[in-house]
């Protein structure tokens, strides 16, 4: 198990150094940041020294291992737009964004699976095909037509929750939450929904072919014979069956949903992530741009990582494989 | 009485294309303590026999006339509730594949004390301890350790034996084994039949075991029914019925098998193959295939006719010529 463990580590290392260098990249392409900063009036003395002073001059390999020696320490240098520092500007934004995701991904879990047994052991039956319909409109309408419904209906015409913004924030250190007041919990409702609905689809959809699949084999039949009623078959047999995708599927749609929860962002005027993302392109901010390339990896490569690990909780047999 | 007593069972599948008999008239009983073999070639209603006594058919299948009745008691009127407190207490069951009859992800001895506290009323300490012994009656080595072993962790063989604890479980008075040596290796598959000899003696349980092996009915049953496109067409003492075949597809069966020791240039075959069960013949089903066929056979079905100590379903028995 150790030894697993530390081979998926290792993985990740590797992943996150290449990701490391696209982000690095960016800067490469991108044009000369010493004309970016210096004004008009800079004589080119200065800017040399300026070159000088910010290793510009310094060979690439050096360069690049100074750039992820400073991302490691979560510094991504200053922000072109406002001189901030980047790892500030993302830290204010960055527990927005994670509660929005976390409360969509619990809102899928909660009613997806459900809903996929449900279509799964009711086949054939009215509700079940009728759910399999709906699934489809889920799946094909864009996320930001939702969150546009979704405003119309429940903020203009019957005026049940706010159209934009966080509501208030109780902070905690430097993370600050809208689940503590009355106004955050009502402002993240109508987000949330918008963002799971999409994924309550695809889990639902996901766990019903993988229950059907499941019902189908042997030690189910066997389950069958040996005289276990069918809802411990359905919840504790097969449905521990099915996990494993589902989990794979949800922790890789974390990170998804972080990267695609600009959309969302925008539409709500959520202050998070995407928000700021969009706008550091909007100014070519490279720094935020980099700085969020690095940081939404590093939260994929996380997630893909703790996929690998739970793996081998809920299968003993991956445990003593290597 | 007899444990299993099955009376002109016919099960029927409903398909586009019109109603397919898998199973037509079969009657058979066996006693407390007896092991009826039921052998044929793949289709000829073998395994459906067991399924339609278990009420375990797939859907669209279904009993469509006849009776099953288990200790006294009509059972194929049952509901499937009433039926899953049947299974596994009154009838167990042992499938072909030992290695995809478990369930992956759970311990032997948690699917043990799931079947045994189904149907028994135990505390889950007295079910782990009978978990236990189980394992130890059915031949595996360190059964208090193994008890916490996954399937994986298993050879075949002891899946097998695993399968075959499960079974036993509740003490139940019949157990339908489906091909339960298939899947082994040939050194393996002697010790399964003579561990289900000992434990069906032991505890006077009822077996129908399901195979096309005939060398394991040989070693292992005491009566054997033969089938042929889902008609019973032989029943008898497994003696009489190697020894003196009465139907003529019974002796091609006998023919085929090769004797240690005799000097057999050419080992017999029957010709031809066994009907599907959209085209079953007219009158006796095994006609065209007959080397002694004769006009009526072609005509009208024969019932089972008693010839000594057995029955056959051949109008050569009646009358001497068909």
């Amino acid at each position: 198990m150790l030894v697993f463990i530390l081979k998926r580590l290792v993985n990740a290392v590797f992943v996150m150094m290449a990701v490391a260098f696209l982000a690095f990249a960016i800067f490469q392409v991108a044009g000369d940041p010493v004309e970016m900063l210096a004004n008009e009036q800079m004589s080119q003395v200065d800017r040399d020294a300026l070159r000088d002073r910010m290793g510009l001059n310094d060979p690439m390999p050096v360069q690049f291992m100074r750039f992820v020696g400073n991302a490691m320490q979560g510094d991504f240098g200053m922000s072109y737009r406002n001189n901030q520092d980047v790892i500030g500007l993302i830290a204010e934004r960055f527990p927005a964004t994670m509660e929005l995701v976390l409360v969509a991904t619990l809102i899928s879990l909660v009613v997806g699976i459900p809903l996929g047994i449900l279509t799964a052991i009711g086949r054939g039956r009215w509700y079940a095909e009728g759910l399999q319909f709906l699934s489809i409109i889920g799946v094909s309408l864009p996320s930001f037509v939702v969150g546009i419904m979704l405003i119309l209906v429940f903020s203009v015409i019957l005026g049940w929750s706010p159209s934009f913004g966080r509501g208030e924030v109780v902070d905690f250190g430097w993370w600050s939450t809208g689940l503590l007041t009355p106004s955050g919990r009502a402002a993240l409702v109508l987000p949330a929904i918008s963002l799971s609905l999409y994924q309550i689809t695809l889990i639902m959809r996901l766990v019903r072919a993988e229950m059907l699949e499941v019902l189908r084999t042997d030690f189910i039949k066997f389950a069958r014979a040996r005289g276990i009623p069918r809802h411990r078959i359905w919840f504790r047999h097969a449905l521990r069956n099915c996990l494993m995708p589902v989990v794979t599927m949800t922790a890789m749609n974390v990170g998804a949903l972080i990267a695609f929860a600009l959309i969302t962002e925008t539409v709500f005027q959520w202050p998070g992530m995407g928000m700021l993302f969009i706008q550091a392109v909007t100014f070519l901010d490279f720094p935020v741009m980099a700085a969020y390339l690095v940081i939404i990896s590093f939260i994929f490569v996380v997630l893909n990582t703790m996929v690998d690990i739970s793996y081998a909780i809920i299968d003993p047999r991956l445990r003593s494989a290597r | 009485m007899n444990v299993l007593e099955v009376r002109d069972l016919r099960v029927e599948f409903p398909t586009h294309r019109g109603v397919l008999t898998a199973l037509d008239n079969v009657s058979l009983s066996i006693r407390p303590g007896e092991i009826l073999g039921v052998v044929g070639e793949s289709g000829a209603g073998k395994s459906m026999t067991g399924l339609a006594v278990q009420g375990l058919l797939e859907p669209p299948g279904r009993i469509a006339s006849g009776s099953v009745t288990l200790n006294g008691r009509r059972i194929d009127t049952l509901s499937d509730r009433e039926m899953t407190r049947i299974r596994g207490r009154e009838i167990g069951a042992i499938f072909q594949d030992p290695l995809t009859s478990l369930n992956p992800l759970f311990t032997v001895g948690a699917q043990l004390v799931e079947t045994i506290r189904q149907h028994l009323p135990m505390s889950a300490s007295a079910a782990r301890a009978r978990a236990v012994e189980l394992l130890a009656e059915v031949g595996i080595p360190a059964p208090s350790e193994r008890v916490d072993h996954y399937p994986h962790q298993f050879s075949g063989g002891m899946r097998q034996r695993v399968v075959i604890a499960l079974a036993l479980a509740a003490r139940p008075s019949l157990i339908i084994a489906d091909e339960p040596t298939t899947a082994l290796d040939v050194s393996i598959q002697a010790q399964i039949t003579a561990l289900l000899r000992r434990l069906c003696a032991e505890h006077g349980s009822a077996v129908m075991l399901v195979t096309h092996d005939m060398g394991v009915i040989a070693e292992t049953a005491d009566r054997v029914a033969v089938m042929y496109a889902g008609r019973l067409i032989e029943i008898g003492e497994v003696a009489q019925v190697t020894r003196d075949p009465q139907h003529p597809y019974t002796q091609g069966l006998m023919g085929s098998i090769p004797a240690l020791g005799a000097r057999v240039p050419r080992l017999e075959q029957i010709d031809g193959s066994m009907p599907r069960l959209n085209a079953i013949p007219p009158g006796c089903a095994f006609n065209p295939r007959c080397p002694q066929a004769g006009p009526r056979c072609r005509r009208e079905r024969p019932e089972l006719f008693t010839a000594g100590a057995e029955k056959a379903a051949c109008w050569l028995l009646e009358g001497g010529t068909a």
